[in-house]
C-alpha cells in the first residue's frame, strides 16, 4: 500500500522531490558519457512538468533515475523525505511500486495479456487479496474511460486507448508521482491531446505527474517547463499560458473518431 | 506475489508456446519414463533371482567335516573325517530350529542296467532329502526311513540317468548294479535341471545313506550333513545351536577352531541379489543420464524465454517486481515444465513397465521407491537447471531490460 504522508507534511522544504548536484556518467568503453553534470531542482507535490530538450540532453537518463530505474553516479535524490540514492536495488523496486507509476512512449503493456491484468500488474507485487486487486483496476480502468474495454488485448485496442491502459496502470497503485516518458510520441495528433486531457485531468485531482517531451505543442499543456541541454538545466519557468486540452478537442475534426473505432 | 498467482502466470506463459513447452517436457518424460522402466525390469528381474534361489532352498545349511587345525596344518572342508551318522541324529533330535536332517555320503562309478550303462555320482542321503532339497519324485516314491535303517538296496534315479538306462521302459521296479550291488529302483524324480554352477542336477542316483556308507564306500564318517531350518528367518539360529551342539560333541576347546564347515545357502543368493542389484543400478544409471539431458533442454529453453521476454522482464520491474520476484517467477515456469514432465513420464513408465511385462513376458516390479525416487529427482533437475536462467533474468538491470529490441 502507499505509505503516502498527508498533504502539507512532504518534504522538509514541502518539496515531493529534491534533487542537488545530480550527475550520471556512464562508462562506454574508454569514452566516459557524461549525461548528466549537476542538476539541481524541486518538484512541488500538484505540479505538472514538462521536461523539454534535444535527444542526447540527458532528459531521458533523469526521467530514468527520477523513476528509479537507474542510480546516478553522484548527487543526492529526495523523494518524499527517503533518499533514494543510497537504496539497493530491492528497495529501489519497492519505491517504483509504492510511489511512481509509469507511461512510456511504446505503452509498454504485456502482449497477450488482457486490459485489466495488465492494470492489475504492479498490485501483483504488494500484499492485496485477489478481490482488492481486481476492484482497484477496475477502479483505474474507469478513471480512464476504458472499463468497457478491461478485457481486450493490447492488439484488440487503438495506440490512444493502450496508452490509456498505461496511465490507469500508472495509477492503480496510487502513486506519489506519475513520470511519463513521450507519452504522445506514438500518437497521432488527436489522439495526443485526448491522452494530454486524461493527464490534465489527473492532475487538477491533485496528482503530480513529470513528462518528458521534445514537442513543444504537447508542453504547452503543462503547467511548468525544464529545458534541458548537455546534461544541464537551461531553463526552468513556469507556463503563464498552459492550454485546456478538453478545448483543443472541441475545435479538433472529429474524423479521427470512426478510425478510432473501426480499430478497436 | 502470491503462489497461485505465479502459478497461474506461469501455465499462461507455458501455453503460449505450447509445441516449445511439450518438446522441452519431452526430456523429462522420457528421463523419468526410462528411469522407472530400468528400475522395473531390474528389480524384477532380481525379483526373479530370489524367487529361484529360494525354490533351491534358502533355509538349507551344509555342514561339511574338516578346517581342522592340527599342528599348524588347516585342512580343507571335507578332506577329514569328523563327522558321523551319531552326529547327524544328535542335530535332529537337539537342535530346535532345525527342520529336517539328510546325512550325506557319496559314491562314484558305473551304474548298469541290461545292456546299458551309465558313468554317474551316487549319492546317499537321509528319507527327508526331497523335503529339504524341495525336489518331487516324478514317478514312484522315495525311500523311507526304514529302507534308510535296514540300508536297504533300493535307489531312486534321476532324471537324466532314468532316460540313459531306461530309454524305453519304465525303471520303477526294475534292478540297476551301482558297482557290484544290485539294487531296486523305487522312484524317479522330476527334471530340476542345471543348477548355479551349471552342473545337471538330473545326473544323480539317491540311494538311502546307509547303504552307501556300508554296501560302497565302506566307511563310517559321512561326507556332509544337509539340514533345513524351520524357515529361513531361523536360519542363523539353526547354524548357531549346530555350531555349539557340534564342538561340544567333538570336545572341541573354546580356544580352538570348530572341525566342521557350515554352509549356508543364504551366502549365495546374497551374491546372486547384488549381482542383479549392480545389473539395477547400472539401468537406472543410464536411464537417468536422459533425465539430465532432459534437465539441460529445460536450462536451454529458460535461457531463450528469459532473452525473449527480457521487455516482459523490464516492464515488471518497471511496476515494482523485485529481483526476487522474477527469479521466482521463472523458477517456477521451470518447475512446472519438469513437474508436468514428471507426471506425464510415470505414467508412461508404468504403461511401458506393464506392456514389457504383457509382451515380453519380462517381470517387471514398480515401487513406490522408483516413483518417487524419478519424480525427485525431475523437480530437483527442474529447481537446478531452472536456476541460472531465473538468475540470470532476476539480474537484469531494468533499464536495460526495458529498452531491449
Amino acid at each position: 500500500m502507499t505509505t503516502r504522508p498527508p498533504e502539507g507534511q512532504a518534504g522538509r522544504n514541502g518539496a515531493l522531490i529534491r534533487i542537488e548536484h545530480l550527475a550520471k556518467t556512464y562508462a562506454l568503453g574508454e569514452v566516459d558519457v557524461h549525461a548528466l553534470r549537476g542538476v539541481s531542482l524541486e518538484v512541488e507535490r500538484g505540479e505538472f512538468v514538462a521536461i523539454m530538450g534535444a535527444s542526447g540532453s540527458g532528459k531521458s537518463t533523469f526521467m530514468n533515475i527520477i523513476g528509479c530505474l537507474d542510480t546516478p553516479t553522484k548527487g543526492d535524490y529526495v523523494l518524499e523525505d527517503i533518499d533514494v540514492s543510497k537504496l539497493t536495488r530491492d528497495e529501489l523496486a519497492i519505491i517504483r511500486n509504492q510511489k511512481i507509476g509509469f507511461v512510456f512512449q511504446g505503452f509498454n503493456l504485456l502482449s497477450r495479456t488482457s486490459a485489466l491484468e495488465n492494470v492489475e500488474l504492479p498490485l501483483l507485487y504488494c500484499a492485496m487479496s485477489n478481490k482488492d486487486r481486481h476492484d482497484r483496476a477496475v477502479a483505474a480502468l474507469q478513471r480512464v474511460g476504458l472499463a468497457d474495454r478491461m478485457h481486450h488485448f493490447p492488439n484488440q485496442l487503438s495506440g490512444g486507448q493502450q496508452q490509456r491502459v498505461a496511465i490507469a496502470r500508472a495509477l492503480v497503485n496510487d502513486p506519489s508521482i506519475v513520470l511519463a516518458d513521450e507519452p504522445t510520441g506514438n500518437l497521432d495528433s488527436r489522439t495526443s491531446v485526448e491522452v494530454m486531457g486524461i493527464l490534465q485531468e489527473l492532475n487538477a485531482n491533485g496528482i503530480t505527474i513529470i513528462m518528458v517531451t521534445h514537442e513543444p505543442d504537447i508542453a504547452q499543456f503543462t503547467k511548468r517547463q525544464i529545458v534541458f541541454r548537455d546534461g544541464k538545466v537551461r531553463s526552468d519557468k513556469l507556463n503563464p499560458a498552459q492550454r485546456n486540452a478538453a478545448e483543443v478537442l472541441k475545435e479538433m475534426p472529429m474524423v479521427d473518431d470512426d478510425e478510432e473505432e473501426a480499430a478497436a | 506475489m502470491k503462489t497461485l498467482n505465479i502459478l497461474r502466470s506461469a501455465f499462461r506463459a507455458l501455453r503460449r508456446n505450447k509445441m516449445r513447452s511439450f518438446l522441452t517436457m519431452l526430456g523429462i518424460i522420457i528421463g523419468v519414463a526410462a528411469v522407472i522402466a530400468m528400475l522395473a525390469i531390474g528389480q524384477g528381474a532380481e525379483y526373479s533371482v530370489k524367487q529361484q534361489i529360494s525354490a533351491l532352498g534358502t533355509n538349507v545349511l551344509i555342514i561339511f567335516p574338516g578346517s581342522q587345525q592340527q599342528g599348524g596344518i588347516r585342512v580343507g572342508a571335507g578332506s577329514v573325517t569328523t563327522l558321523t551318522e551319531e552326529d547327524a541324529i544328535a542335530i535332529a533330535k537337539e537342535c530346535p530350529a532345525v527342520a529336517y536332517v539328510s546325512p550325506g555320503a557319496r559314491s562314484g562309478g558305473q551304474a548298469i542296467a541290461g545292456n546299458l550303462n551309465w558313468g554317474t555320482s551316487i549319492e546317499g542321503t537321509g528319507a527327508d532329502y526331497l523335503e529339504i532339497r524341495s525336489w518331487p519324485v516324478e514317478y514312484g516314491e522315495f525311500y523311507t526311513e526304514q529302507d534308510v535303517k535296514a540300508a536297504a538296496k533300493v535307489c531312486v534315479l534321476g532324471a537324466t540317468v532314468a532316460e540313459n538306462l531306461f530309454p524305453e521302459s519304465s525303471p520303477i521296479g526294475q534292478t540297476v548294479r551301482l558297482r557290484n550291488m544290485p539294487a531296486r529302483v523305487v522312484g524317479v524324480l522330476s527334471k530340476k535341471g542345471q543348477n548355479a554352477m551349471g552342473m545337471d542336477q538330473d545326473d544323480v542316483i539317491l540311494a538311502p545313506y546307509t547303504t552307501v556308507l556300508r554296501r560302497l564306500s565302506h566307511s563310517p564318517y559321512l561326507r556332509q550333513v544337509i539340514v533345513s531350518a524351520t524357515s529361513p528367518a531361523t536360519i542363523n539360529e539353526a547354524q548357531r545351536q549346530i555350531t555349539e551342539l557340534l564342538r561340544m560333541r567333538h570336545k572341541i576347546a573354546s580356544y580352538d577352531a570348530d572341525d566342521f564347515t557350515i554352509r549356508n545357502q543364504s551366502d549365495l543368493a546374497a551374491t546372486a541379489t547384488a549381482t542383479t542389484e549392480i545389473l539395477t543400478i547400472l539401468l537406472a544409471s543410464i536411464a537417468s543420464v536422459s533425465l539430465l539431458v532432459g534437465g539441460i533442454g529445460i536450462m536451454n529453453i529458460m535461457l531463450v524465454s528469459v532473452t525473449e521476454r527480457t521487455r516482459e522482464i523490464g516492464i515488471r520491474m518497471s511496476v515494482g517486481a523485485r529481483g526476487r520476484d522474477i527469479l521466482t517467477q521463472f523458477l517456477i515456469e521451470a518447475l512446472v515444465l519438469s513437474l508436468l514432465g514428471g507426471l506425464l513420464g510415470i505414467a508412461l513408465g508404468v504403461g511401458g513397465s506393464l506392456a514389457i511385462s504383457g509382451f515380453a513376458k519380462w517381470p517387471t516390479i514398480i515401487t513406490a521407491f522408483s516413483i518417487i525416487l524419478s519424480f525427485g529427482f525431475s523437480i530437483a533437475i527442474g529447481i537446478f537447471f531452472g536456476f541460472y536462467p531465473a538468475r540470470k533474468a532476476a539480474m537484469l538491470n531494468p533499464i536495460d531490460a526495458l529498452r531491449y529490441e
